[in-house]
């Protein structure tokens, strides 16, 4: 079944990485999935956003998505600036990086909220700020449409051995935090 | 079901995939001069010839102008040639663009389709590509990334084929497939080889047996060179859809000729566009997908929609002081006939104007219950309404 999810973030926080790695993990537990930016002139520090589909069979449409069933908010200075859960599903989901809980944001919508405080964790693992797998690992805790497994494999693909490393360790770290919780 | 996705396909982006299938055709001479959302196609490029990947002359320009012109030298010497550009670019291009197609020299460019100026846009529409379709060259358009890299190595074929001997430009929506990641199945070397000779011309610029190309044509002479150009245009029709045959012979992969016609054999309603709206479109309705627009695919499309009640065209480009292009196009097909369908086209998605699911129900509603269309497709009439007062 085809589900769509958006990725909320500023430019230089690997929001578009974050929507390639999500689709390739995907791809990498043997599904069909589709990665694209919201095509718009990118700067560091803006608001932007990315989109991941994930289907068991092609994806032909090529639209940007509106009702998400899942959002992932990698900056927390967005909520109350961007409307994060513009369009999404009633049963949806989303996830922010956030040192908060989910009680505390004290967000006004039904649906589901996980929080994770991938920051701290990045400036503790990876010694950047830089959430973007962390948050793909708390989402492969979460949610049953990526794997751990996808998620570090997509990893290794992507970044050279050292770098890969320090976030597959970071990705662990996620995952078992949200499986602890939930 | 797992491990043959794997196993068949990889995970890449649009300009990565056109990238790797230059690659496999082997050009002699790659020149480009980079434009957003061409960029990424000839970064790659540029690194496989510095890396070696590619045994080819990777020839740095400063304007499209100079591209193109290195292209058209480099193949009237005889060399395989790609280039690649978009938008202002192309523009740029526009008037060795047609002495290319003058001189029938079998260049392959990829057109990153991108609207045009002013003002200043960098996102999807084919107002590029639809500026310069006068101009002799064949115009494929791809729907998804698959097909785009698909119809780079059907267009080496098509335009070498001694019968046509004419550049192909193939279009790929900027950013919609550019930048879009998704799974693709590169192309096998040794089938690319089997399915795409080397290339021979018949005639190039050679010191030991010298000819002159580019002559000049007097009044008794010039009106037949263009008759010929729009004749093995018009005949090229046949190599385009041999190429799609014996691509799917190779490759097994199978996405249209000159057309694509889904599900319209009982379809009433018929929607008609060229590009990545395809496969948006083709999860609803009955869809004629224009895969040439030029050659144009007359009785093609004649066939495929001789059955259809409605046939309305969404169409991202326009003819300033005209409107559609392709409603004047295809309502002159069936001038004449005895029965003809509705035929309504639509500009829709300018200058990258999203084309979501809702404004496609919305309108197949209208079709269904014969209420009135629009001539543009989610038009904001609210942000002009004040312009007199401003």
């Amino acid at each position: 079944m085809l589900k769509e999810i958006r990725i909320h973030g500023r430019g230089g926080q690997g929001v578009v990485t974050a929507a390639e790695l999500m689709a390739q993990a995907a791809f990498e537990d043997g599904k069909y999935s589709q990665a694209f930016p919201f095509f718009g002139s990118e700067r560091m520090g803006s608001p932007l956003a990315s989109f991941v589909r994930i289907n068991d069979k092609k994806i032909k449409i090529k639209t940007q998505i509106y009702n998400p069933d899942y959002v992932i908010v990698q900056d927390p200075t967005l909520l109350g600036v961007v409307d994060v859960l513009a369009g999404i599903k009633e049963n949806g989901l989303i996830l922010i990086n956030h040192e908060k809980s989910a009680q505390e944001l004290n967000l006004n919508t039904k649906v589901k909220i996980r929080t994770i405080p991938a920051t701290k964790i990045a400036l503790e693992i990876l010694g950047k700020p830089i959430p973007n797998t962390i948050l793909l690992g708390a989402f492969a805790g979460i949610s049953e449409e990526i794997s751990l497994e996808g998620v570090k494999s997509s990893i290794k693909e992507r970044f050279s051995s050292e770098i890969a490393q320090k976030n597959i360790q970071a990705v662990e770290r996620a995952y078992q935090l949200m499986k602890g919780e939930s | 079901m797992e491990l043959s996705l794997k196993n068949k396909m990889k995970m890449l982006e649009g300009s990565k995939a056109v990238a790797e299938t230059i690659k496999v055709c082997e050009p002699k001479v790659i020149s480009a001069y980079p434009i957003t959302p061409q960029t990424h196609i000839v970064e790659y490029l540029s690194q496989m010839v510095a890396n070696g990947e590619i045994k080819a002359e990777y020839v740095n320009v400063e304007s499209e102008h100079s591209a193109i012109s290195v292209c058209l030298g480099a193949s009237a010497a005889g060399a395989r040639t790609y280039t690649a550009t978009t938008s202002q670019g192309l523009l740029l291009m526009t008037e060795v663009l047609y002495n290319v197609s003058g001189l029938r020299l079998p260049i392959v460019l990829t057109c990153a389709n991108r609207a045009i100026s002013s003002p200043l846009n960098i996102w999807n529409d084919h107002q590029d590509s639809y500026s310069v379709r006068d101009s002799g060259w064949i115009q494929l358009y791809a729907e998804d990334n698959q097909e785009a890299l698909d119809l780079h190595l059907q267009a080496y074929r098509i335009a070498e084929d001694e019968r046509v001997s004419l550049p192909v430009m193939v279009c790929m929506d900027g950013f919609l497939l550019t930048h879009t990641y998704e799974p693709v199945e590169l192309l096998d070397f040794e089938l690319v080889k089997k399915f795409l000779p080397p290339f021979k011309p018949k005639y190039y610029l050679n010191v030991q047996n010298p000819l002159t190309l580019g002559s000049f044509a007097e009044p008794d002479k010039y009106f037949e060179f263009r008759y010929l150009n729009h004749k093995v245009l018009i005949n090229s029709k046949k190599i385009i859809k041999e190429a799609a045959e014996e691509f799917k012979n190779t490759f097994g992969r199978f996405s249209g000729d000159l057309i694509e016609s889904y599900y319209l054999e009982d379809a009433k309603i018929a929607l008609v566009a060229m590009g990545s709206l395809v496969a948006t479109l083709k999860e609803e309705v009955g869809v004629l997908k224009i895969r040439a627009h030029r050659p144009f695919p007359f009785e093609e499309i004649k066939t495929a929609l001789k059955n259809a009640e409605k046939v309305i065209i969404l169409e991202k480009a326009i003819s300033l002081g005209l409107g559609s292009i392709l409603e004047t196009e295809i309502k002159n097909i069936f001038y004449k006939e005895e029965a003809s369908p509705e035929i309504k086209g639509i500009i829709a998605g300018l200058g990258g104007r999203d084309i979501p699911k809702s404004s496609i129900y919305d309108l197949i509603y209208k079709i269904e219950n014969n209420l009135p269309l629009p001539d543009f497709l989610d038009l904001k009439l609210e942000l002009i309404e004040n312009e007199g007062e401003e």
